[in-house]
C-alpha cells in the first residue's frame, strides 16, 4: 500500500523563483534563503519519493477569475508552468499521477470533501517554487505531483479546522491505495506577509515561530486559529498557513521534526520551512 | 440564527487592510480579466503599444481604467482588485513584486526595501484600529 513518509512545509515566494531562475542564489541577499534549503535537497536524494501531494494556492493564474474553488485537485497527466506576466518559469513540465489522483478524488468526495476536479491546470510559482527549492535545478522533476489548490485569496477561505480534516482524510485515502508508493505531502505558502494596502510589509516572527513550534505536538491550538486571527496576526496573505495544516494532519498524531528554517525577508515575506516525519 | 466566532465587521478593524470578498471579486471581474489577459506575451505588447485603447477592450469602469493607467494599486484595491491579479500588471511593467507592494505604503521603494531588510513592518500597533494595538 502507499505510505506518506514525510511532510514538508515551505514558503513559495515568487521572488525566490526569480532569483533561482536568474542565477542569483549566491547574491548576499538571497544566499541565506537558499542555504536554508540545502539540507532538504540532500534529504530528497535519499528519500526518493514517488509522488508529492502538493498543497498550494493558485495566484490568479489558472483559477480565481471565472471559478473560485475552495479545494481543487489536479487530475491531469501533466501541468504546464504558467506565464504570470513575464514569461513562464524555465522549469520542467510537472508530471501528474492521474491514477492516484482519481483514487483521492473518489475517496475524498466519499468522505464529504466536495472537491473541484481539474482535468486541465496550469501551475504557477505557488507550486513550482517549492519544487525548485526541494530539488534544485533539474532537467526533469524526480517526482510525480498531484496539485491540490486551496482558496486562500478570497474570503472566506476554508477554516484551519476544515483543512486539518481534509489532511486527515488524505492520510486515509493514501493508505487505502494498493500500489506501494512513497508519498510525500507538502504544505506551502506563508509565513507572515501582507502584499496589499498601507499595512503591506507586515511580518510577525512571534506568530510564525509559535506556529512552527506547535506544528509537531500542539496542533489543537493551530486548528483553532480563526481566519480573523490569521489575517490580523500574520497579514492578509499569511493565511496561506492553513495549507500547512493539511500537510500536518496527513502525517497522523505523532511526528518527528527533522529540519527547520526561518528567515526574514524574501521580498515581502517571512520564509519558513520545516520537514516532518510521521512516527508510527 | 447560527452562531459565528466573530462578526464579519471585525474584518474592517484590521488597519490598512482590505479583505477580498466574493462581492469585491465580482466588482473587479472585468479589471481582473484585463489583468489575466497580460499572461500572454502578445497581449502585453498590445497593451504597451496603446494602454488606453487596450483597456477600452474590457468592460471595466472608467475609474478602474484610470487607476490602471496611474498604476495606483491602492485605488485598484479600493475598486475591488486583488494583488494576485494586479501583479500581472506590475510584472508586465517589469516591476518586482516588492516595488508593486511597496507602492501601496507611504514609503519610497528604497525606504520600503530597507524596512523589509530590517525585519518588516512590526505587528505591534498594527493589529486593530479599535484596540490601537
Amino acid at each position: 500500500m502507499a505510505r506518506i513518509t514525510a511532510g514538508i512545509g515551505s514558503s513559495h515566494v515568487p521572488a525566490i523563483g526569480a532569483a533561482f531562475d536568474h542565477g542569483k542564489t549566491q547574491d548576499p541577499y538571497w544566499k541565506p534563503v537558499f542555504e536554508g534549503y540545502e539540507w532538504v535537497k540532500e534529504f530528497q536524494r535519499k528519500e526518493d519519493p514517488d509522488v508529492v501531494i502538493l498543497c498550494y494556492n493558485d495566484h490568479a493564474s489558472a483559477l480565481m477569475l471565472d471559478v473560485v474553488p475552495t479545494f481543487a485537485l489536479g487530475c491531469a497527466e501533466e501541468f504546464a508552468p504558467a506565464d504570470e506576466g513575464w514569461g513562464a518559469r524555465p522549469v520542467p513540465m510537472v508530471m501528474g499521477d492521474p491514477v492516484l489522483a482519481g483514487h483521492l478524488a473518489e475517496q475524498l468526495v466519499i468522505d464529504n470533501f466536495d472537491l473541484t476536479l481539474m482535468n486541465h491546470l496550469d501551475v504557477d510559482h505557488g507550486l513550482t517554487v517549492p519544487l525548485s527549492l526541494m530539488f534544485g535545478k533539474v532537467e526533469q522533476w524526480p517526482v510525480r505531483v498531484i496539485p491540490l489548490a486551496i482558496n486562500v485569496t478570497q474570503f472566506p477561505t476554508p477554516s484551519a479546522e476544515r483543512c486539518w480534516q481534509l489532511g486527515a482524510a488524505i492520510a486515509d485515502a493514501v493508505q487505502s491505495y494498493p500500489a506501494g508508493l512513497n508519498v510525500q505531502i507538502w504544505g506551502t505558502g506563508g509565513m507572515s506577509h501582507q502584499l496589499q494596502g498601507p499595512r503591506a510589509g507586515l511580518i510577525n516572527p512571534e506568530f510564525d515561530n509559535a506556529f512552527l513550534d506547535k506544528l509537531s505536538n500542539q496542533t489543537d491550538d493551530l486548528r483553532k486559529i480563526s481566519r480573523l486571527e490569521f489575517l490580523r496576526e500574520s497579514g492578509s496573505e499569511g493565511i496561506e498557513l492553513i495549507m500547512w495544516l493539511i500537510m500536518r494532519a496527513a502525517l497522523g498524531d505523532k511526528v518527528e521534526e527533522l529540519h527547520r528554517f526561518y528567515h526574514v525577508p524574501a521580498s515581502n515575506t517571512a520564509v519558513g520551512h520545516i520537514v516532518l516525519r510521521p512516527v508510527r | 440564527m447560527r452562531t459565528r466566532l466573530y462578526s464579519l465587521e471585525e474584518l474592517d478593524d484590521i488597519p490598512g487592510t482590505t479583505v477580498f470578498t466574493a462581492m469585491r471579486s465580482r466588482q473587479a471581474y472585468h479589471l481582473h480579466k484585463f489583468c489575466m489577459s497580460l499572461m500572454e506575451a502578445g497581449n502585453r505588447d498590445k497593451f504597451r503599444l496603446d494602454e488606453r485603447a487596450y483597456l477600452d477592450g474590457f468592460r471595466m469602469s472608467d475609474e478602474q481604467k484610470q487607476a490602471v493607467l496611474d498604476r495606483d494599486f491602492n485605488q485598484l484595491i479600493e475598486l475591488g482588485g486583488n494583488i494576485y491579479f494586479l501583479v500581472k500588471l506590475s510584472n508586465t511593467d517589469g516591476w518586482s513584486a516588492q516595488r508593486a507592494v511597496g507602492s501601496m505604503t507611504d514609503m519610497t521603494p528604497d525606504e520600503y526595501a530597507a524596512m523589509m531588510r530590517a525585519g518588516g513592518r512590526p505587528i505591534k500597533g498594527n493589529r486593530s484600529i479599535r484596540g490601537k494595538n
